[in-house]
């Protein structure tokens, strides 16, 4: 009661020109703000849910195990599948994966735990920071020249591989700095202060702490290597192949390359197949996903 | 009214004198870290000027002043943990047992496995307890039976009657003085002489505080520790010697005056030494 009156007095007595409190008004604000975040979040989920939705009205009939177990035909979508794709896809996108994690997180260990911050580093980050927002064909182009061309090694698995491995690197190297540099202070001082050498202090505190952040960061850029379609044909995924990459040096082809053939048909139930065909993408990419929070999950709780 | 204060803090000061730990000489006794000359730079920023302390073997030194007068400063160049501040620059001299610390041709690793270091935030490595006790000892190359020594470490933090039974649990699951006393223990395992402490009690409630005092004044016996401290009935009650730090006008840390603590907290020689010990600045 007593505080009501306070708060009428304060109002009253001559402070009514000095302060215009207006909380009515400030509170339909603050509503009509949650009103318009709620609605940035449906639209986002109606607009998931439409795709998925689409993808999955025209392409169920047409999932079965011959998509997997066959090849592509260009006659016939009837028992047509993309074996060779779903094989060249795994196998380019591990190895990129493999690749960026590798020198991604030597990158990012190097720049938070042993340059010297100068120009040179400010660089160098910069440079990085960059290149995470290059387009995706722009490393097609450079694969293509680098790797295929003056490396020789041709239009085949390793060609794509690596230059997969490149387009995600920046981000692989990010996340792990970001993953780094969450590692606290505290953890590191205390492990110098027990005379650990710096390596010590990587190896044992810094790289065990960061591990979730690391691997989630890299399986979330494996995710976006694996829809990527432009640099592999730049950098020579076949638009027509009909047998299995048997290794490294291999031609091969790729799921979203396929697809996107698929949809270039005119007949209308290559569409259809093309719908079943992302279907697959996607679960494989959710899985890798689901596999990400699991890692994350499991090394987060109990560390070490 | 001025006179009255200042018998008011004549009767403070009375009875803090009771609280202040009785000591014995040490005028005489070996130092075992000696500071001469140490100027502290931070990129262009001088931080602390022209520090001269000694620190007798087997006694507790704690360091007093104000917030950024450069007591942590000072304790940081002792086991050479500025070489981790990029920008950070050291001049001067630090002895410890003849052997200039300060300086690039030393090791910090090899420093800071004699000068062991406990810090303000209790920060426990996130595995068991026991590793990590272990862990500094076995980088270090330790070649003997290290359970026991594990539970020697453990037992000299007094920490090992609570923890006995939960070896293997985390050392995140105690609470933030028992999480400070495993650190005393880590910092143990290395076998060192000289333990700094940067305000080792600021984040725990008054009965940890007062066990980690308990547990500081056991280990005097056996070891060289220098305390950093905002507490100043702390410094009264566990140091031997105190020093005052505070800064000067252009904002650089400066030692004002250093000395037995008794001395320090009952007959200071500065003003503003007795200024702060009085709590009439600060």
């Amino acid at each position: 009661m007593s505080a009501t009156s306070d708060m009428a007095s304060t109002s009253s007595t001559g402070a009514r020109d000095r302060w215009k409190l207006r909380i009515p008004a400030r509170n339909r604000t603050s509503k009509a703000a949650s009103v318009v975040f709620l609605g940035s979040v449906l639209l986002a989920v109606f607009l998931l849910v439409l795709l998925l939705s689409v993808l999955i009205y025209r392409g169920w009939d047409w999932l079965s195990l011959d998509l997997f177990t066959e090849q592509a035909s260009f006659t016939n979508a009837v028992g047509s599948g993309f074996q060779a794709g779903v094989l060249g896809t795994l196998l380019v996108v591990t190895t990129a994966g493999m690749m960026s994690l590798i020198l991604g997180v030597g990158t990012a260990i190097f720049l938070e735990e042993y340059a010297p911050k100068g120009r040179f580093t400010l660089l160098l980050q910069t440079n990085i920071s960059n290149l995470s927002g290059v387009p995706s064909v722009v490393y097609g182009l450079l694969g293509l020249a680098l790797f295929a061309e003056i490396l020789n090694i041709g239009r085949v698995v390793l060609a794509g591989a690596l230059t997969l491995g490149l387009l995600i690197l920046p981000i692989v190297i990010i996340a792990s700095q970001e993953a780094i540099r969450n590692v606290e202070l505290g953890q590191r001082q205390a492990a110098y202060a027990v005379g650990a050498t710096r390596w010590q202090v990587v190896r044992f505190h810094v790289l065990p702490g960061a591990l979730p952040g690391i691997l989630t960061g890299t399986i979330l850029a494996v995710s976006r290597a694996i829809g990527e379609t432009a640099p592999l044909l730049v950098v020579g995924a076949s638009t027509f192949l009909l047998f299995n990459p048997t290794g490294f040096f291999s031609q091969y082809t790729a799921m979203p390359v396929q697809i996107y053939q698929w949809t270039s048909r005119p007949q209308a139930e290559f569409a259809d197949l093309a719908a079943a065909g992302i279907i697959v993408l996607m679960a494989i990419l959710l899985t890798m996903n689901g596999f990400a929070i699991y890692f994350r999950q499991k090394l987060g709780k109990n560390r070490w | 009214m001025a006179t009255e204060t200042r018998a008011e803090q004549k009767a403070i000061n009375a009875g803090m004198a009771s609280q202040i730990k009785e000591s014995q000489g040490f005028d005489s006794v070996d130092s075992v870290i000696t500071i001469r000359n140490l100027d502290v730079f931070y990129g262009s920023f001088h931080a602390v000027s022209d520090i001269n302390i000694d620190v007798p073997k087997n006694k507790i030194t704690a360091f007093i002043g104000p917030s950024g007068c450069g007591k942590s400063t000072v304790i940081r160049c002792i086991n050479r943990m500025n070489d981790l501040v990029p920008t950070a620059r050291v001049e001067g001299s630090i002895i410890y047992h003849g052997t200039e610390v300060n300086s690039s041709r030393i090791d910090p690793v090899e420093v800071r496995r004699h000068i062991g270091m406990v810090f303000q935030k209790p920060n426990p490595f996130p595995k068991s307890i026991y590793e990590n006790v272990a862990w500094g000892a076995r980088i270090n190359g330790f070649k003997g039976n290290m359970d026991e020594h594990v539970e020697q470490c453990l037992r000299k933090a007094a920490l090992w009657d609570e923890v006995d039974d939960k070896l293997k649990d985390s050392g995140m699951t105690l609470s933030g003085g028992q999480q400070q006393r495993l650190c005393i223990a880590r910092a143990l395992a290395t076998e060192p002489d000289v333990i700094l402490l940067d305000e080792p009690a600021s984040a725990l409630d008054p009965i940890s505080t007062l066990k980690i005092e308990e547990l500081l004044r056991e280990l005097e016996r056996n070891y060289t520790i220098v305390i950093v401290t905002h507490n100043m009935q702390q410094a009264a009650r566990v140091s031997d010697q105190t020093v005052f730090f505070s800064l000067n006008d252009q904002r650089q840390g400066v030692l004002v005056e250093s000395g037995a603590t008794k001395k320090i907290f009952t007959n200071p020689d500065d003003h503003r030494t007795e200024d702060y010990v009085t709590g009439r600045f600060g």
